[in-house]
């Protein structure tokens, strides 16, 4: 995969950033309070969405900015992660078993954990048959194990098939009221923050260095000894984990799952949040996210062609600024007085 | 036996269709190495400008230079607006570009011809069944989209084995760098493969017409299995997107009339159709992660 080469991305974050990430987490924080004080709540919902959106598009940017992988089938471990949480649900409000093994469950601390594990299995397999080969044919097996992921769930009728399945209460985790919105939001926004935190350290980790430099140049790291395939097999695990924690909590957020989370227009959504934040950076996703659904949110209150006007943003977006929406930001940034460098 | 015939009949027609679609698309993959997600796109062009002037004329025939016309028409301007800035990029932004044209097609077509489904008349000619085999019934028209399909194929070995810029074609997938060496005008060669492209997929989204709906989405269907029988038959080739077509076709139509039957054996009516489509729906997928496991590059790949 040489011929991927995205020079503008893949710094390590440094210390300012940790600083701007700390205040915006303190403005996430206030949101709620902010939110209904302006009247408008329902934004508590759209911040709750872009955060777990967020946390799917940067565990593939894993892979995609920093590992130079494009997998166009990342929402395969999305909606594995959120039928984890629906099947544990179904079969613990049942008093059933799991394939006769497992009990259900509607614990947080349960479900989550064993939607990223069922996630990264998943990841692990799909991985090491993908990885086997490069380019164009990586970018369609992925995809191909998506569809066989998305058909194999329409066709389970024991699991709503393609009504998808409802889960009437979020998960419980203990001491909190977790039918209260706002209390999902904080749950959400910590794990986020504990996710933004790990990575940021993953990507400054040796083994997140090694990854970078198979993207950057694969055969001077198979010179110095690195096995490509384990690293890259490893990244891509940890990358599908990501996001079936982010599916498992958007199962937990809508109370619903269905295989339109698997579907292979949701893996091309998640690869245009990536690009619209800014490949191979820490808050790109996260940012790109947000751009995304909020020009949703916008142009569908506008018009129920907005599919038309996201199609023309996304044109520009790759066409003309590459860095994405937050290379935008920065190139204005720049531009503002007493900010130049 | 009657029965096996008609489906594998079903499975051609269905494997030609595919390669109508298949044929530009391995090129263009194979040529200028685009990824492009808006083929199917163009497919619905052909297809709803067909339909649209077969109706308001209410022939047939006129709807075929109609599909063609708009579609290559479609083709050329994505290619000269949009893909020709590409070449140089990486597949994620290929893959987005046009997947963005996908988003807008799909937007624009509903603007213009609404939400309803369209329906072709099947040509007076073609109507009706005929007896090709004692108790063996089948429609002329599906017969005839066999035929085009055939014919399609060979005009296109022809064209790529016989004439020069199909000598052109095969010289640039094999090293694109060294035919512009060479002082070819690769900028137009690229405009004419991807107008052919799109003329075929035109064609098969119209003749498609009378056999399946007419609507929005109809592209993304197929396209994708479309980049299954490139991927298996191998990026770039035209022989592995005709044997990879009709391979599929068939496997696929086999596995959705009999899957649900042979399940039925075992489990549950609903559950057992459920599961026999859900699972026939999966088989090419199935199939190319298993080809691409055994040959990385596709059955034949880097034979032209």
């Amino acid at each position: 995969m040489a011929d991927i080469d995205l020079t503008h991305g893949a710094q390590a974050p440094g210390r300012a950033p940790l600083l701007r990430a700390l205040a915006a987490l303190v403005v996430l924080a206030a949101l709620p309070t902010l939110a209904s004080a302006l009247g408008y709540p329902a934004l508590t919902s759209l911040v709750t969405r872009i955060l777990i959106y967020g946390i799917a598009a940067a565990s593939l940017n894993f892979i995609l900015g920093y590992g130079g992988l494009v997998s166009f089938g990342h929402a395969a471990f999305f909606g594995i992660g959120g039928y984890v949480v629906g099947i544990l649900y179904q079969n613990y409000s049942d008093e059933t078993l799991f394939l006769g093994l497992v009990p259900g469950s509607n614990q947080m601390l349960i479900t989550l954990p064993a939607a990223v594990l069922v996630a990264g299995a998943f990841a692990a397999v799909i991985g090491a048959l993908s990885l086997r080969t490069g380019g164009v044919q990586f970018i369609m097996i992925t995809l191909a194990f998506a569809q066989m992921l998305f058909f194999l769930f329409v066709s389970l009728k024991a699991y709503g098939g393609d009504d998808g399945l409802i889960i009437r209460r979020t998960n419980e985790l203990p001491g909190l009221n977790m039918r209260d919105k706002e209390v999902v939001y904080y749950v959400c926004l910590g794990i986020a923050a504990l996710f933004f935190a790990g990575l940021a350290r993953l990507i400054r980790s040796p083994f997140g260095n090694v990854l970078n430099g198979l993207r950057q140049n694969e055969r001077r790291m198979v010179a110095l000894g690195v096995a490509p395939y384990r690293y890259r097999l490893v990244a891509f695990v940890l990358s599908g984990m990501g996001a079936g924690l982010a599916g498992a909590l958007m199962a937990n957020f809508l109370r619903f799952v269905s295989p339109d989370m698997m579907h292979w227009t949701k893996s091309g959504e998640l690869l245009i949040m990536v690009i619209l934040g800014g490949v191979g950076t820490l808050f790109g996703p996260l940012i790109g996210a947000a751009a995304y659904l909020v020009l949703e949110t916008l142009l569908a209150s506008w018009t129920e062609y907005w599919q038309l006007g996201l199609g023309l943003v996304l044109l520009f977006v790759v066409m003309r600024a590459r860095g994405g929406v937050r290379a935008l930001i920065v190139a204005l940034g720049a531009l503002l007085p007493g900010r130049q460098k | 036996m009657t029965l096996l015939l008609e489906q594998l009949l079903n499975g051609l027609q269905f494997g030609v269709m595919l390669f109508l679609l298949a044929a530009g698309l391995t090129l263009i993959f194979g040529i200028m190495g685009v990824i492009n997600l808006a083929h199917g796109s163009l497919y619905m062009v052909g297809a709803y400008a067909g339909t649209w002037v077969a109706a308001q004329t209410g022939s047939f025939w006129l709807g075929i230079p109609a599909a063609l016309g708009a579609a290559a028409l479609t083709g050329v301007a994505i290619e000269a607006l949009v893909v020709r800035r590409l070449y140089a990029r990486d597949h994620l932004d290929q893959v987005l570009a046009t997947f963005a044209i996908l988003l807008m097609a799909n937007q624009l077509v509903t603007l213009i011809f609404g939400r309803q489904p369209l329906y072709t008349a099947m040509p007076e000619a073609l109507s009706g069944s005929v007896e090709l085999l004692p108790g063996l019934f089948y429609p002329p028209y599906r017969l005839a989209i066999i035929a085009v399909g055939l014919l399609v194929a060979l005009g296109l070995w022809a064209l790529i084995n016989r004439t020069r810029i199909g000598m052109l074609v095969r010289a640039g997938s094999t090293n694109r760098e060294m035919v512009r060496a060479l002082g070819v005008d690769i900028r137009l060669l690229y405009t004419v493969v991807f107008g052919l492209g799109a003329l075929l997929a035109g064609l098969a989204g119209f003749i498609s017409g009378p056999v399946m709906a007419v609507q929005v989405g109809m592209g993304e269907q197929i396209l994708l299995s479309t980049f299954v029988v490139v991927v298996i038959g191998g990026v770039g080739s035209i022989r592995g997107a005709f044997v990879a077509s009709l391979a599929l076709g068939v496997i696929d139509t086999c596995l959705r009339a009999y899957l649900p039957g042979l399940l039925r054996q075992v489990m549950a009516g609903p559950e057992a159709d459920a599961l026999g489509i859900g699972i026939s729906s999966m088989g090419i997928y199935l199939l190319m992660a298993i080809v691409l496991l055994v040959k990385p590059k596709g059955l034949f790949a880097g034979n032209g």
